[in-house]
């Protein structure tokens, strides 16, 4: 305003209530006409919340909407999309079932013709070199395809504000390149654009601006290109950072799990086949599995923990025994622990107690059940143990696992399994949607069951956290394991390209699969 | 066989067929939009109840099936406030609307049992049915040809139209479509009350079509084959066509079965009443072999949708 | 609209046990007056349905008889329920449970001993079971839906019993009359009260509710079905098999209803007739849930529909009130206690007002 050009977007006090949290307390910033600003903040922080305001999916409990210098109510999405503000969410919403133009039709408020639609979609793709057969149901696409189509969606309503929640989490490296590409495409013909993340790097990369939230505050607003990463992350996270020691008192042991040529057809409607997997983790070995979601990282976790069944008991062998036939009862037994990704549902059951939760995984080795009786003494000392070991914040053993945040609720599965001593863990995304200080405490206890002779398996989309974690690496992409390396001078682009497999431009993946040397060389 | 004898076949299959086929496509929006309301046998007894009071009382049918549909739409809205405002256990909820129209029909019915009425027969003229050809095409009542343009036309609003693509997104992703802006539980309130009247206007053909009286308990689970077609038909209008004229014909066999002597007269009649229900169960393994997982089925069916907000 | 739901972080458990309590009551308030609108004596009615059968200590005994199948049966569908599988053909099983008996009685009519009875009950039982064990096969082998398939077999059971009393079972004595031939005294069950109605279909179904709490609330068996029926991908994650627990569910609700259908005709019926389905089966479901799918809850809920069928009866002759309004009453019950239901997960709120607890957030920030 202070160069008489009005804010594009401005907040002023913008509060939100939830039950038991206060997600934002008076939120104020502003967003310039073609500015690329970031809102940066830690899981939990309150963006995701903010932006459902910006964009009129949830109402503030008080402060006011600024749009262009006039204050402004946001009551749904349609009024949104009026006033020009595009969004692309950070869990898509897309239509399985249906079509991309179907999907895009959905996401535009009047209604147009099919085939004037496609020619809109056609030249919108055109103009950005966004690549998409308008004709494919959504459930057949990547996850980088999907994003894109959210991206057309918005692109077509001419937005002066383009809102991305974490854009970025599911996507690999030379797709998160591609995407900046548009982004400052769209900022330098005008369009503002309100980004979200919590990648400092990408921030530095991107963004003129940015505004850091901490527990629904506003701590600061900066010019990221002259802040370091680590004094934004201080800012985010309220307090300095530890560094953790990933090989303190590690050493590797025996060869203590083994895969060989694991195959398994998909597992549901949209499930994907694994093919041909193998890979060997040693005691002391934190091995990491790389890749974009939806790539068979499910399925292998399955077949690991005995929730799907293999057919060929050899395809697993534990300590040189194969136990691909065993069920998931005898594997728990034998040591082999797991943590799927889902926490709500899967690893726990939100509407049963934390007692009742440690009954789910832990009653065999921890011997809550005598004589097909539940002994509930056993179970409630468990739980109360490993609320202790792994400083859950919880009111009680008594307090449902729905009741607990997101990084609370996942130290505790981590802790269930952890305690149990197992000589295997697999763990899928142990911190995805983690807040930073829960992170860390589960990245040391991983490293600690490491150092104790464990053999773990960590699954995780997001690279950097396998990069500080793993000794070795593996990439899966569409059921296929690539050949595992090492951690340590492995080549960022080279996992790049694997995790982008044959689902990226066609040519380029025939050539990575015929030459990996040539591109090796680039 | 005469030729005869097929016309009448034909026209006995379709009368037979029309009441699951008009419930049936009602339920199908309903379970397209994402709402599994298991109560159509308790609509269409209400349905069936009303219109043969309303018909009865007025004299004429037309007025009937009018009050059956707003019968079977009412008695929805109570399955509706309960699972779609109130956000209760789908399953239970709709058999609880079966136990209720199974009572309701009863005590309603009761001053009724006994009483004749006239069956809602051709609109056309007479003359034109005289020949057995014309016969097929013009012989029936029109509550049939409503069931024919009802599939026509619920398929052309589901695929053909904004309304039903806003429909179909909210049952396969009611997170995605309240997110873009869309009324997930007031499009569900619609689906509801059209599944309604479809289920009070094909209860209304039992005593309009079939058997002009009321008898306690008439539509004798003929909902919930209706509900079982759904599955078959995949959640497409026309294979639905298909699975209620399949339906139709056993249900004419085995009126013909009881008829004629010979060779049909050897098995029980026991056995023909119970073909319509063991065909049922043997059409519902046949689509699960065919379909492998991959049914149809729309994503979001039977789960409650609470917006946080 | 004004009222938004708000999400406990667990649920009230102050609820669960109240919204039944609550249920009955609006049934017998809103039901009065709405019977009262549309011209009944609805007061009178809900007097003569609610009350006059506890208050009439004469049908104290009429009480237990209806009272026993339809908890026993419930009993058996809460199992299912609890793991989220809905056999809804409870009163298909039940006749055939009957029916198996039945044969038995047939094939002993010449003998006699007291081996008969316990044979018959687990004929019936076997009955119930079998007749279940399709809809379990068809839904684990091939993910046929169970709700439709116990239905469409419950009416193939009533086929299946009117070819038997009309054909090969009919009694030679009867006149024509389409039933068998009555039960011997060693076929028959005993009267447990001298000078009344009460036979051991009582006692037994008070012996099931206490075993069915033991198991529900003790056992492992007990915490696998709550995990399937709340979280079944966390019940795999478990290594619970969801087929057996199906089957099981399954195998428990026939076997139990099956128990109950030999249970009334060895002891009111007396022999097979045509009007052996009683719809016990269907009103067992609103039962398991008006019971909370709890046991004892279940005996109470139990305790409660037998009030309203003998009641019901009570009714139809002092005060003319028609019997099949019954039927409004039990279901208005269990639509008040489904609407009562939201209360249990989530708060009812104005819009506007402040979500609870978070001031507590405040002073955290």
């Amino acid at each position: 305003m202070n160069d008489g050009v009005a804010d594009r977007l401005a907040l002023s006090g913008i509060v939100k209530r939830f039950p038991g949290v206060l997600a934002n307390d008076r939120v104020s910033f502003a967003v310039k006409p073609g500015e690329i600003h970031a809102l940066l903040g830690e899981n939990g922080a309150g963006k995701s919340t903010l932006v459902k305001m910006i964009y009129g999916i949830m109402q503030p409990d008080a402060g006011e909407i600024f749009w262009n210098g006039a204050p402004t109510t946001v009551s749904n999405p349609k009024v949104a999309r009026k006033l020009g503000i595009g969004m692309v969410f950070q869990h898509f919403s897309l239509f399985e079932a249906l079509t991309v133009l179907e999907n895009i039709a959905l996401g535009m408020d009047a209604k147009i013709p099919a085939r004037e639609l496609e020619a809109r979609v056609g030249a919108i793709m055109q103009t950005y070199g966004l690549k998409l057969d308008p004709h494919r149901k959504v459930s057949t696409l990547s996850v980088g395809e999907r994003q894109r189509i959210e991206i057309v969606r918005a692109l077509l309503l001419n937005p002066s504000l383009l809102i991305m929640d974490e854009p970025t989490s599911v996507l690999t490296p030379q797709e998160v390149e591609q995407l900046f590409v548009v982004l400052r495409q769209l900022a330098s013909e005008g369009c503002s654009i309100l980004y979200i993340s919590h990648k400092l790097h990408e921030i530095k990369a991107l963004c003129d601006t940015a505004t850091i939230l901490r527990s629904g505050k506003v701590v600061d607003t900066c010019d990221p290109r002259v802040e370091t990463s680590r004094s934004m992350a201080e800012k985010m996270i309220g307090a300095g950072l530890k560094d953790i020691n990933k090989t303190a008192g590690r050493e590797r042991g025996r060869e203590k799990l083994v895969v060989q040529h694991l195959s398994l057809p998909p597992v549901g409607e949209f499930g994907t086949a694994l093919k041909d997997i193998s890979f060997t983790v040693h005691e002391g070995e934190i091995f990491g599995i790389a890749g974009v979601a939806g790539n068979g990282q499910n399925a292998l976790l399955l077949a690991l923990s005995g929730e799907e069944a293999v057919h060929e008991a050899d395809m697993i062998m534990l300590d040189g025994e194969p136990i691909a036939r065993q069920k998931t009862r005898q594997r728990r037994l034998k040591g082999i622990a797991s943590v799927p990704e889902e926490r709500n549902g899967h690893a726990s059951v939100p509407d049963f107690s934390l007692s009742d939760n440690s009954v789910l995984t832990a009653r065999d080795r921890i011997g809550m059940v005598i004589s097909g009786l539940i002994r509930p003494g056993t179970a409630q000392s468990y739980t109360g143990k490993v609320i202790d070991a792994f400083s859950v914040k919880t009111t009680g053993i008594k307090s449902t696992a729905g009741s607990l945040s997101g990084g609370n609720l996942q130290k505790y599965i981590m802790g269930r399994e952890i305690l149990q001593n197992p000589s295997v863990l697999v763990v899928s995304q142990p911190t995805w949607g983690v807040d930073a200080g829960a992170a860390a405490a589960i990245h040391q206890a991983i490293i600690d069951l490491a150092a104790a002779g464990s053999a773990i398996v960590v699954i995780s989309q997001d690279l950097d956290e396998l990069l500080s974690l793993c000794d070795t690496l593996a990439v899966i992409n569409e059921g296929r394991l690539s050949a595992p390396m090492a951690v340590e001078g492995a080549d960022v682009e080279e996992i790049g390209l694997l995790m982008g497999g044959i689902h990226g431009d066609p040519e380029a993946s025939a050539e990575m699969h015929v030459h990996p040397e040539t591109v090796h060389a680039d | 066989m005469s030729v005869d004898l097929v016309i009448a076949i034909i026209i006995t299959l379709v009368g037979a067929s029309t009441p699951i086929l008009i419930a049936a496509l009602g339920e199908l929006v309903v379970e397209k939009s994402g709402v599994l309301n298991l109560g159509v046998e308790g609509m269409m007894l209400t349905g069936a109840v009303v219109g043969f009071a309303a018909t009865y009382t007025t004299g004429s049918p037309w007025l009937g099936v009018l009050a059956a549909g707003f019968a079977g739409m009412a008695v929805s809205m109570i399955f509706a406030v309960l699972t779609l405002t109130l956000s209760s256990n789908q399953v239970a909820t709709g058999l609880a609307l079966t136990i209720f129209g199974t009572g309701f029909s009863a005590l309603f019915g009761q001053p009724y049992t006994g009483k004749p009425i006239d069956l809602f027969r051709s609109v056309f003229p007479p003359e034109l049915a005289m020949h057995p050809i014309f016969k097929v095409v013009f012989g029936y009542s029109p509550l049939a040809y409503f069931s024919l343009i009802m599939v026509f036309a619920v398929w052309w609003f589901l695929h053909r139209t904004r309304a039903g693509l806003i429909l179909r997104a909210v049952g396969e992703s009611d997170i995605s479509a309240h997110s873009i802006g869309y009324p997930v539980i007031g499009v569900r309130y619609l689906a509801v009350a059209f599944g309604g009247a479809m289920a009070g206007i094909g209860g209304s053909c039992f005593p309009l079509i079939l058997t002009p009286q009321w008898v306690e308990g008439l539509t004798s689970g003929r909902g919930w084959i209706a509900l079982a077609l759904v599955v078959f038909a995949a959640w497409k209008p026309g294979r639905l066509l298909i699975g209620a004229y399949l339906f139709g014909l056993i249900a004419t066999m085995e009126l013909y079965a009881k008829a004629a002597g010979g060779a049909f007269r050897i098995l029980p009649s026991e056995l023909w009443a119970s073909l319509p229900y063991l065909a049922t169960i043997l059409v519902l393994v046949l689509f699960s072999l065919r379909a492998k997982g991959r049914t149809g089925a729309p994503a979001c069916l039977g789960k409650p949708f609470v917006p946080m907000n | 609209m004004p009222i938004k739901l708000e999400k406990r972080p667990q649920p009230s458990r102050l609820m669960i046990y109240l919204t039944p309590v609550l249920a009955v009551a609006l049934t017998m308030i809103i039901g009065g007056i709405v019977f009262s609108l549309i011209g009944f004596d609805g007061f009178g009615a809900v007097r003569e349905i609610f009350f006059a059968p506890l208050i009439n200590t004469l049908k104290w005994q009429d009480l237990a008889v209806k009272a026993a199948p339809l908890v026993i049966i419930a009993v058996g569908l809460s199992i299912g329920y609890r793991a989220n599988v809905w056999n809804i053909g409870a009163e298909g099983q039940y006749i055939l449970g009957g029916l198996a008996a039945t044969g038995i009685a047939l094939m002993t009519k010449d003998m006699s001993g007291p081996w008969i009875l316990p044979l018959m009950a687990l004929a019936g039982i076997a009955g119930g079971m079998a007749w279940v064990a399709v809809p379990a096969w068809l839904r684990t082998r091939f993910q046929v839906n169970e709700i439709l398939t116990t239905l469409m077999l419950t009416y193939v059971s009533i086929n299946l019993l009117n070819y038997l009393v009309f054909g090969p079972w009919k009694s030679p004595h009867a006149f024509g009359q389409p039933q068998t031939i009555s039960f011997s005294a060693d076929q028959s069950l005993p009267y447990i009260i001298p000078g009344t109605i009460v036979q051991a279909g009582a006692p037994i179904a008070i012996i099931i509710v206490f075993i069915a709490w033991f198991v529900v609330s003790r056992s492992l068996f007990g915490f696998q079905i709550k995990t399937v029926g709340a979280a079944p991908f966390a019940a795999r994650h478990a290594g619970f098999s969801a087929s057996q627990t199906i089957w099981i569910a399954l195998l428990v609700s026939g076997g139990l209803a099956g128990l109950a259908g030999m249970l009334e005709v060895a002891g009111p019926f007396g022999r097979m007739v045509p009007q052996f389905p009683t719809n016990y089966g269907f009103t067992a479901i609103i039962v398991a849930f008006l019971g909370r799918l709890h046991p004892v809850g279940i005996l109470i809920a139990g305790i409660v529909l037998a009030i309203t069928f003998v009641g019901g009866e009570v009714a139809q002759t002092t005060i003319a009130f028609p019997y099949p309004a019954v039927g409004i009453f039990q279901s208005m019950m269990l639509f008040f206690l489904l609407a009562g239901d939201v209360l249990v997960r989530y708060r009812l709120r104005l819009r506007g007002s402040t979500p609870a607890g978070s001031t507590s957030g405040e002073a955290q920030a």
